[in-house]
C-alpha cells in the first residue's frame, strides 16, 4: 500500500532528474565543442566599460562583481521607490473609486482602466519619449522651488553635503528603537488600565527630536550644494554641482507607478468592499469615532484581503523594473545581463546569477509579505 | 601487479588519444553545419535590426546591404540560390549567444573582431568586409567641429555590448575628460534619444553614424566629426569547431573581393571562362578543383559572382549609390590604395 503511493512520487522526481541532468551534459557537450569554459572568473576581472547613474562608487576600472552590485542596486532603487510610491497612489484611487462624488469615482475609474489595459513596455516607451520631447533643454529650463531644474537631461536638484553624517545616522536609528519600545509600552499601559496615550505625537516627536539634537551637540553639519548651468558648445549645456536624477529613472519610475497601482486601487477597493457593513454600523453603535471606526475595525479586516493580491504586484512591479533595458536606465539586466554579458560571452553563468538574484530579491519581498500578512491574521483563541 | 595495472592504463589512454584522433578528422571531413544546411535548404544568417548599407530590410522584408550579401554569397556557393537565406534580425546583446547556441550559422553584423571575442567565446571571425573606425555625431549648430573641444560633463548616447561602450571609456579617460554614457538596447532607441536632444554627441563605428544620420529628422543639422578614435574590422563570424563552414564562408567572401581585383562582374563572369589568365579561370570554376575541399561542386565561385556580384559591386549598390559613404577609404582594394587584401584562390 505504501509503495503504491511512493512509487508515483519517485518516477516524477527520477523523470525530474534526468530531465536536468540531459540539459546539463547537453550544455557542457556544445560548450566543450566550441571551446567555452565555464566559470565565475571573470567576476574579478575588470570591466572597462563605464555606467551612466551609479549609487555607489564606480568606474569602469573595478570588477565585473562591482558592475553587478551597480546594477543590482539600481535596480533595488527603481523597486523600493516604485513600491512605496504606487503603494500610496493605489490607496488614494481605491479609496476615490468608493467615493459618492461622480467626478472623482469616475476620474478614479477611469484612470484605473487606461491604465492597466496599456501594455506597459508601451508605457516606459511614451513617458520616456513624450518626456524627452516636452522637457527644455538645460539652457531654457525654468527654476523650481528656487533650487531645480527640470531638462531632457534630467531633474537637476540640490545635493546635501553633510558632515559627520554618520552621527547623525545612528541618533536616527536610536530614535527608531526608542519609539518601537514606547509604543510597546503604550500598548501594555492601554490593555492593562485602559491608559491612552497619545502615540503619533510623541513618537514625531522623538524622531524629530533627537536627529536634531545632533547638529547641536553632535557636531552634524548640513550644507547645500546648487545646480550651476555650465556650457559645454555653442547651443549645448548641462547642469554642474548639486544632484542629477536622469531622466531614465523617473520615466521607468513614473511608468511602474502608474501602472502597478491600478491594480493595488483594485485589491483596495475589493479589501474595503469585503468587510461587512454590519461591522461598520455595530463599531459606531459603541461609540467609537469615524477615525477610529476606520482604523480600528474596517482597516485591520480590510488588509486581511488586501495583503496577498498587492504582494503579487509588488513582485510584479520588481520583475518588471528589467524593462528598464529599453530605455538605457542602467539596471540589473541592462549592466550585467546586457553589456557584461557581451563583453565576457559568459552567457550561461550570468543569466544564471541575473535570474537567481531576482529569485532572491522576489523570495524576499514575499517572505516580508507573509510575515506581515501573518501577523494582521485573525489570531484565533 | 602493479606492473600490470601501469600497463592497462597506458593501453586505455593509448586508444583514448586514438579514438579522440579518428573522430577528430572524421569531423574534419563531414561539416554538420553544411548539412543541416543542406538539408534545411536555406542559410542561417543573423544580422542587425536594420542599418542602411549593411543589413536593412524594405517595407516589403527584402533585405540588403554588404553584410547581408555575404550571407547570399554562402547560399549561392552551398545551395545554388542567393535568395535561400533566412535572416534574423539580432540586437548587439543577443548576436554571439544566437551564433554560439545554433540559432544561426552565420553572423553578419557589422561586428568588430577582436581578439577576446574571437578566442575567448567560442566564436571564429572568417575575415573583414568593411574596416571601419569609432567616431561621433554632434549637432551642426553646437559649433564643434573636434573632439578636442569637448568638455567635462558631455553625455554620450551609444549601443549596450558593443565595442564603442569600451573604446568611449578609453578615448574619454586618456583625455580627462568625465562623460556621462547613455547606453541603449537597440539602436532605434539610441537614434531617437539623441535626436530628442538627450545626448550631446552619439558614438559609433563611422559606417554606422553616417547610416543612421538618414533616419534623423533633419540629417543636415547633425555631422560626423573628423576624428576616428579606433580601429573597428568588421566582419562575418561563425561558430567555433567547423572548420570546413569556417572556410566555406570565408572563401566565399574572399571571393567576392578577389573578383573585384581581377574585373569580373555578375555581367561577365560567364565570359571570364575562356578568359587566358589562370587566376580568373579558377574564380570562375573554368580550372581546378576549388570547391572539392569544401565538398562543393566546381562552380560554387561562378554563382557568388553572377548572383551577389563582386565586392565592388555589393559597395557601389549598398553604400555608395545610397549616399552613405560614396568615398571608399580604406575599404577599396590594394590596388587602388585601399587596404582590401585577400589571400588567392588556388
Amino acid at each position: 500500500m505504501k509503495f503504491k503511493k511512493i512509487l508515483p512520487q519517485f518516477l516524477t522526481l527520477l523523470f525530474i532528474v534526468l530531465i536536468f541532468g540531459f540539459f546539463t551534459m547537453n550544455a557542457q557537450e556544445n560548450m566543450d565543442t566550441r571551446g567555452i569554459e565555464f566559470g565565475f572568473g571573470f567576476l574579478s576581472k575588470s570591466a572597462s566599460f563605464d555606467i551612466q547613474f551609479s549609487l555607489i562608487d564606480y568606474d569602469g576600472s573595478m570588477s565585473y562583481g562591482r558592475a553587478y552590485l551597480v546594477g543590482l542596486l539600481n535596480t533595488l532603487l527603481v523597486s523600493f521607490i516604485g513600491i512605496i510610491l504606487c503603494t500610496i497612489l493605489g490607496i488614494i484611487v481605491g479609496v476615490a473609486r468608493l467615493s459618492p462624488n461622480y467626478l472623482i469615482n469616475k476620474t478614479a475609474s477611469f484612470y484605473v482602466e487606461f491604465f492597466r489595459n496599456v501594455p506597459l513596455l508601451l508605457q516606459i516607451f511614451f513617458w520616456y519619449f513624450a518626456a524627452l520631447r516636452a522637457l527644455p533643454m538645460p539652457e531654457d529650463a525654468p527654476l523650481i522651488f528656487g533650487s531645480s531644474y527640470m531638462t531632457i537631461k534630467g531633474l537637476y536638484t540640490v545635493a546635501p553635503i553633510w558632515n559627520n553624517f554618520d552621527v547623525f545616522f545612528i541618533a536616527l536609528i536610536i530614535a527608531m528603537i526608542i519609539i518601537f519600545f514606547f509604543n510597546k509600552f503604550a500598548k501594555r499601559k492601554q490593555e492593562k488600565e485602559g491608559k491612552q496615550y497619545p502615540k503619533f505625537l510623541i513618537s514625531l516627536g522623538i524622531f524629530i527630536i533627537l536627529p536634531s539634537l545632533t547638529f547641536l551637540i553632535g557636531g552634524v553639519d548640513l550644507s547645500w550644494s546648487f545646480p550651476e548651468l555650465k556650457q559645454l558648445a555653442k547651443t549645448s549645456f548641462t547642469f554642474d554641482g548639486g544632484m542629477g536624477i536622469p531622466p531614465e529613472l523617473i520615466a521607468l519610475t513614473l511608468a511602474l507607478t502608474l501602472y502597478t497601482a491600478t491594480f493595488i486601487a483594485e485589491n483596495v477597493r475589493a479589501g474595503i468592499q469585503g468587510v461587512g457593513k454590519g461591522q461598520k454600523e455595530a463599531a459606531a453603535s459603541i461609540g467609537l469615532t469615524p477615525s477610529q471606526v476606520l482604523k480600528l475595525v474596517i482597516m485591520p479586516q480590510a488588509l486581511r484581503i488586501i495583503i496577498p493580491p498587492t504582494t503579487n504586484q509588488y513582485l510584479n512591479l520588481t520583475k518588471n523594473s528589467s524593462l528598464a533595458a529599453a530605455i538605457a536606465y542602467p539596471d540589473l539586466v541592462l549592466v550585467f545581463a546586457g553589456t557584461a554579458m557581451m563583453q565576457t560571452g559568459r552567457a550561461i553563468e550570468i543569466v544564471g546569477i541575473t535570474m537567481a538574484t531576482y529569485l532572491t530579491i522576489s523570495l524576499t519581498i514575499s517572505m516580508f509579505m507573509n510575515w506581515y500578512n501573518k501577523r494582521i491574521a485573525i489570531q484565533e483563541k | 601487479m602493479f606492473k600490470y595495472l601501469k600497463q592497462l592504463t597506458s593501453l586505455v589512454a593509448m586508444v583514448a588519444v586514438l579514438f579522440t584522433f579518428t573522430t577528430e578528422t572524421m569531423a574534419a571531413k563531414k561539416s554538420k553545419t553544411l548539412k543541416n544546411t543542406q538539408k534545411k535548404g536555406f542559410v542561417r544568417c543573423g544580422v542587425s535590426q536594420g542599418l542602411p548599407g549593411f543589413s536593412n530590410a524594405d517595407a516589403a522584408g527584402n533585405w540588403t546591404g554588404v553584410d547581408v550579401d555575404v550571407c547570399r554569397a554562402v547560399a549561392a556557393a552551398v545551395l545554388g540560390d542567393a535568395n535561400k537565406v533566412k535572416f534574423t534580425p539580432l540586437s548587439a546583446k543577443e548576436r554571439f549567444t544566437a551564433l554560439t547556441s545554433g540559432e544561426i550559422d552565420i553572423l553578419s553584423r557589422n561586428t568588430t573582431w577582436t581578439l577576446s571575442r574571437d578566442a575567448d567565446i567560442g566564436l571564429t571571425f572568417v575575415g573583414v568586409n568593411f574596416y571601419d573606425g569609432q567616431g561621433f555625431m554632434v549637432r551642426k549648430d553646437s559649433g564643434i567641429t573636434s573632439t578636442s573641444q569637448f568638455k567635462n560633463g558631455i553625455s554620450a548616447c551609444t549601443n549596450i555590448g558593443t565595442t564603442t561602450e569600451l573604446n568611449m571609456r578609453d578615448f574619454f579617460n586618456s583625455k580627462g575628460i568625465s562623460y556621462t554614457p547613455v547606453a541603449f538596447e537597440k539602436a532605434d532607441e539610441v537614434v531617437a534619444a539623441y535626436d530628442a536632444g538627450r545626448c550631446d554627441t552619439y558614438t559609433t563605428d563611422k559606417s554606422g553614424l553616417a547610416a543612421q544620420r538618414t533616419k534623423m529628422t533633419n540629417p543636415d543639422d547633425h555631422m560626423v566629426l573628423p576624428e576616428t578614435i579606433s580601429k573597428e574590422p568588421l566582419g562575418p563570424v561563425v561558430r567555433q569547431g567547423d572548420s570546413v563552414w569556417e572556410d566555406i564562408v570565408r572563401w566565399s567572401l574572399n571571393t567576392m573581393i578577389e573578383a573585384e581585383e581581377y574585373g569580373v562582374t555578375s555581367a561577365n563572369a560567364d565570359m571570364m571562362k575562356t578568359s587566358e589568365n589562370p587566376q580568373i579561370k579558377r574564380l570562375v570554376g573554368a580550372e581546378g578543383e576549388m570547391g572539392a575541399a569544401f565538398g562543393l561542386d566546381n562552380e560554387w565561385n561562378l554563382r557568388i559572382i553572377k548572383q551577389v556580384g563582386n565586392y565592388g559591386e555589393s559597395y557601389k549598390r549598398n553604400i555608395a549609390d545610397t549616399g552613405i559613404l560614396p568615398d571608399r577609404g580604406p575599404n577599396e582594394l590594394w590596388t587602388k590604395g585601399g587596404i582590401l587584401y585577400v589571400p588567392p584562390s588556388r
